[in-house]
Protein backbone atom coordinates (compact mmCIF):
# COMPACT_ATOMS: atom_id res chain seq x y z
CA UNK A 1 0.00 0.00 0.00
CA UNK A 2 2.85 2.39 0.71
CA UNK A 3 4.67 3.82 -2.23
CA UNK A 4 6.27 6.48 -0.11
CA UNK A 5 9.15 6.39 2.35
CA UNK A 6 8.57 7.51 5.91
CA UNK A 7 11.21 10.04 6.89
CA UNK A 8 10.40 10.18 10.58
CA UNK A 9 8.05 8.78 13.19
CA UNK A 10 6.46 11.27 15.56
CA UNK A 11 5.16 9.73 18.77
CA UNK A 12 2.25 11.74 20.15
CA UNK A 13 0.77 8.86 22.14
CA UNK A 14 -0.84 10.00 25.36
CA UNK A 15 -0.86 13.69 24.38
CA UNK A 16 -4.13 15.57 24.43
CA UNK A 17 -5.45 18.57 22.48
CA UNK A 18 -3.81 20.77 21.27
CA UNK A 19 -0.41 19.09 21.62
CA UNK A 20 -0.75 16.50 18.81
CA UNK A 21 -1.18 19.12 16.08
CA UNK A 22 1.25 21.50 17.78
CA UNK A 23 3.93 18.80 17.65
CA UNK A 24 2.93 17.81 14.11
CA UNK A 25 3.27 21.38 12.83
CA UNK A 26 6.66 21.79 14.49
CA UNK A 27 7.89 18.48 13.07
CA UNK A 28 6.68 19.26 9.53
CA UNK A 29 8.45 22.62 9.71
CA UNK A 30 11.72 20.76 10.30
CA UNK A 31 11.23 18.46 7.31
CA UNK A 32 11.89 19.04 3.65
CA UNK A 33 9.09 19.38 1.11
CA UNK A 34 8.08 15.93 -0.08
CA UNK A 35 9.09 14.13 3.09
CA UNK A 36 6.57 12.04 5.02
CA UNK A 37 6.09 11.81 8.77
CA UNK A 38 4.37 8.90 10.50
CA UNK A 39 2.41 10.31 13.42
CA UNK A 40 1.17 8.07 16.23
CA UNK A 41 -1.60 9.37 18.45
CA UNK A 42 -4.10 8.07 21.00
CA UNK A 43 -6.17 11.31 21.08
CA UNK A 44 -9.62 10.71 19.51
CA UNK A 45 -9.88 14.42 18.65
CA UNK A 46 -6.92 13.94 16.28
CA UNK A 47 -9.11 11.94 13.88
CA UNK A 48 -10.77 15.22 12.91
CA UNK A 49 -7.93 17.57 13.82
CA UNK A 50 -5.13 16.18 11.65
CA UNK A 51 -7.10 16.31 8.37
CA UNK A 52 -8.36 19.84 9.30
CA UNK A 53 -4.81 20.90 10.04
CA UNK A 54 -3.58 19.45 6.75
CA UNK A 55 -6.31 21.23 4.77
CA UNK A 56 -5.55 24.54 6.50
CA UNK A 57 -1.81 24.36 6.02
CA UNK A 58 -1.76 22.91 2.51
CA UNK A 59 -0.18 19.60 3.48
CA UNK A 60 -1.47 16.11 2.70
CA UNK A 61 -2.66 13.18 4.77
CA UNK A 62 -1.58 10.23 2.62
CA UNK A 63 -3.08 7.53 4.80
CA UNK A 64 -4.62 6.97 8.19
CA UNK A 65 -4.99 3.72 10.09
CA UNK A 66 -6.81 3.01 13.31
CA UNK A 67 -5.93 0.05 15.49
CA UNK A 68 -7.95 -0.13 18.74
CA UNK A 69 -6.85 3.03 20.54
CA UNK A 70 -3.87 3.86 18.35
CA UNK A 71 -4.24 6.10 15.29
CA UNK A 72 -1.50 6.33 12.67
CA UNK A 73 -1.33 9.23 10.23
CA UNK A 74 1.04 9.52 7.30
CA UNK A 75 1.45 13.21 6.57
CA UNK A 76 3.43 14.63 3.66
CA UNK A 77 4.91 18.10 3.65
CA UNK A 78 3.75 19.70 0.41
CA UNK A 79 5.02 23.22 0.72
CA UNK B 1 -11.61 47.21 -21.14
CA UNK B 2 -8.18 46.64 -19.62
CA UNK B 3 -8.42 43.25 -17.89
CA UNK B 4 -4.95 43.43 -16.40
CA UNK B 5 -5.59 46.82 -14.84
CA UNK B 6 -8.95 45.72 -13.46
CA UNK B 7 -7.43 42.55 -12.12
CA UNK B 8 -4.65 44.31 -10.28
CA UNK B 9 -7.11 46.85 -8.85
CA UNK B 10 -9.30 44.01 -7.64
CA UNK B 11 -6.31 42.26 -6.11
CA UNK B 12 -5.35 45.42 -4.24
CA UNK B 13 -8.91 45.79 -2.93
CA UNK B 14 -9.08 42.20 -1.71
CA UNK B 15 -5.70 42.35 -0.04
CA UNK B 16 -6.52 45.51 1.89
CA UNK B 17 -10.05 44.47 2.85
CA UNK B 18 -10.66 43.95 6.57
CA UNK B 19 -10.75 40.46 7.95
CA UNK B 20 -8.82 38.79 5.14
CA UNK B 21 -5.54 37.85 6.77
CA UNK B 22 -4.96 34.31 8.03
CA UNK B 23 -4.71 35.74 11.51
CA UNK B 24 -6.37 35.33 14.89
CA UNK B 25 -6.70 38.27 17.29
CA UNK B 26 -7.89 37.48 20.77
CA UNK B 27 -8.73 39.69 23.74
CA UNK B 28 -7.83 37.81 26.92
CA UNK B 29 -9.91 39.72 29.46
CA UNK B 30 -10.57 36.95 31.98
CA UNK B 31 -8.28 35.99 34.78
CA UNK B 32 -9.73 32.61 35.61
CA UNK B 33 -7.81 29.38 35.08
CA UNK B 34 -10.36 27.69 32.81
CA UNK B 35 -10.63 30.74 30.55
CA UNK B 36 -6.86 31.16 30.36
CA UNK B 37 -6.48 27.49 29.40
CA UNK B 38 -9.14 27.87 26.69
CA UNK B 39 -7.40 30.99 25.34
CA UNK B 40 -4.03 29.29 25.14
CA UNK B 41 -5.36 26.08 23.60
CA UNK B 42 -7.08 28.08 20.87
CA UNK B 43 -4.01 30.28 20.39
CA UNK B 44 -1.55 27.39 20.10
CA UNK B 45 -3.98 25.39 17.95
CA UNK B 46 -4.35 28.34 15.58
CA UNK B 47 -0.59 28.86 15.43
CA UNK B 48 -0.12 25.16 14.68
CA UNK B 49 -2.59 25.58 11.81
CA UNK B 50 -0.37 28.24 10.31
CA UNK B 51 -2.33 31.28 11.50
CA UNK B 52 -0.60 34.34 12.82
CA UNK B 53 -1.84 34.77 16.40
CA UNK B 54 -1.96 37.95 18.48
CA UNK B 55 -3.19 37.90 22.08
CA UNK B 56 -4.21 41.12 23.81
CA UNK B 57 -4.11 40.64 27.57
CA UNK B 58 -6.23 43.15 29.45
CA UNK B 59 -7.98 43.67 32.83
CA UNK B 60 -8.07 40.47 34.86
CA UNK B 61 -6.09 38.52 32.28
CA UNK B 62 -3.05 40.69 32.98
CA UNK B 63 -2.51 39.05 36.38
CA UNK B 64 -1.86 35.70 34.67
CA UNK B 65 1.29 37.18 33.15
CA UNK B 66 2.86 38.00 36.52
CA UNK B 67 5.98 36.10 37.45
CA UNK B 68 5.80 35.06 41.11
CA UNK B 69 9.60 35.06 41.37
CA UNK B 70 9.90 38.70 40.36
CA UNK B 71 9.15 41.86 42.30
CA UNK B 72 8.44 45.40 41.18
CA UNK B 73 8.99 48.31 43.49
CA UNK B 74 7.94 51.92 43.37
CA UNK B 75 4.21 51.34 43.48
CA UNK B 76 1.73 53.70 45.06
CA UNK B 77 -0.77 52.55 47.71
CA UNK B 78 -3.45 51.35 45.27
CA UNK B 79 -0.83 49.61 43.13
CA UNK B 80 0.49 47.75 46.16
CA UNK B 81 -3.05 46.76 47.21
CA UNK B 82 -3.80 45.41 43.72
CA UNK B 83 -0.49 43.57 43.79
CA UNK B 84 -1.62 41.85 46.96
CA UNK B 85 -5.16 41.06 45.91
CA UNK B 86 -4.57 39.90 42.34
CA UNK B 87 -3.28 36.36 41.70
CA UNK B 88 0.47 36.19 41.39
CA UNK B 89 0.74 34.54 38.01
CA UNK B 90 -0.90 31.76 36.04
CA UNK B 91 -0.42 29.05 38.64
CA UNK B 92 -2.48 30.96 41.19
CA UNK B 93 -5.64 31.34 39.15
CA UNK B 94 -9.08 30.06 40.17
CA UNK B 95 -11.83 28.41 38.15
CA UNK B 96 -14.63 30.67 36.95
CA UNK B 97 -17.16 28.19 38.30
CA UNK B 98 -17.07 25.40 40.89
CA UNK B 99 -13.98 26.85 42.49
CA UNK B 100 -15.32 25.61 45.86
CA UNK B 101 -12.72 27.53 47.84
CA UNK B 102 -9.91 26.07 45.76
CA UNK B 103 -11.04 22.43 45.81
CA UNK B 104 -12.55 22.65 42.34
CA UNK B 105 -9.41 24.21 40.92
CA UNK B 106 -7.19 21.56 42.49
CA UNK B 107 -9.50 18.85 41.14
CA UNK B 108 -9.32 20.20 37.61
CA UNK B 109 -5.53 20.48 37.75
CA UNK B 110 -5.15 16.89 38.90
CA UNK B 111 -7.62 15.67 36.25
CA UNK B 112 -5.60 17.48 33.61
CA UNK B 113 -2.37 15.86 34.80
CA UNK B 114 -4.04 12.46 34.87
CA UNK B 115 -5.36 12.79 31.31
CA UNK B 116 -2.11 14.28 30.09
CA UNK B 117 -3.72 17.55 29.08
CA UNK B 118 -1.14 20.27 28.58
CA UNK B 119 -0.78 22.53 31.62
CA UNK B 120 -0.79 26.33 31.35
CA UNK B 121 3.01 26.24 31.74
CA UNK B 122 3.34 23.85 28.78
CA UNK B 123 0.85 25.85 26.74
CA UNK B 124 2.75 29.10 27.27
CA UNK B 125 5.96 27.35 26.25
CA UNK B 126 4.34 25.95 23.11
CA UNK B 127 2.89 29.38 22.32
CA UNK B 128 6.32 30.97 22.58
CA UNK B 129 7.85 28.29 20.35
CA UNK B 130 5.11 28.79 17.76
CA UNK B 131 5.50 32.56 17.62
CA UNK B 132 2.22 33.55 19.28
CA UNK B 133 2.42 37.27 19.97
CA UNK B 134 1.40 38.52 23.42
CA UNK B 135 0.63 42.19 23.93
CA UNK B 136 -0.40 43.68 27.26
CA UNK B 137 -2.88 46.50 27.69
CA UNK B 138 -1.05 49.61 28.89
CA UNK B 139 -4.11 50.96 30.66
CA UNK B 140 -4.67 47.77 32.65
CA UNK B 141 -1.05 47.79 33.77
CA UNK B 142 -1.41 51.43 34.85
CA UNK B 143 -4.73 50.97 36.65
CA UNK B 144 -3.60 47.92 38.55
CA UNK B 145 -0.15 49.27 39.24
CA UNK B 146 1.68 46.46 37.44
CA UNK B 147 5.09 46.89 35.93
CA UNK B 148 6.92 45.05 33.13
CA UNK B 149 9.67 43.96 35.58
CA UNK B 150 7.24 41.68 37.39
CA UNK B 151 5.94 39.97 34.27
CA UNK B 152 7.05 36.63 32.86
CA UNK B 153 9.78 36.34 30.27
CA UNK B 154 8.00 35.77 27.00
CA UNK B 155 9.56 36.34 23.57
CA UNK B 156 8.63 39.76 22.23
CA UNK B 157 5.98 40.55 24.85
CA UNK B 158 5.24 44.25 24.89
CA UNK B 159 2.80 46.87 26.14
CA UNK B 160 0.31 48.34 23.66
CA UNK B 161 -2.87 50.40 23.55
CA UNK B 162 -6.29 49.62 22.16
CA UNK B 163 -5.45 51.04 18.72
CA UNK B 164 -2.77 48.38 18.22
CA UNK B 165 -5.22 45.65 19.12
CA UNK B 166 -7.89 47.06 16.81
CA UNK B 167 -5.44 47.38 13.92
CA UNK B 168 -4.56 43.68 14.34
CA UNK B 169 -8.20 42.70 14.83
CA UNK B 170 -9.34 44.52 11.73
CA UNK B 171 -6.99 42.51 9.49
CA UNK B 172 -7.74 39.21 11.17
CA UNK B 173 -10.04 36.56 9.83
CA UNK B 174 -10.92 35.55 13.41
CA UNK B 175 -11.48 37.82 16.41
CA UNK B 176 -12.30 36.44 19.85
CA UNK B 177 -13.03 37.82 23.31
CA UNK B 178 -12.38 35.51 26.25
Amino acid sequence: MSDYAVTKTLDCKGLACPMPIVKLSMEIAKMKVGEVVEMLTTDPGSLADVPSWAKSTGNAVLESKQDSGLIRFYVKRQK
Amino acid sequence: MDIEKELSELKAKVNSAPGMENKLSMVVFSGELDKQIASLIIATGAAAMGMKVVLFYTFWGTAALRDPSKKAGGKDFMGTMFGFMLPKGRNKLKLSQMNMAGAGTAMLKSLMTKKNVASLDQLFEAAGALGVEINICQMSMDLMGMKMEEMIDYPGMKVVGVASFLADAKESAVQLFI
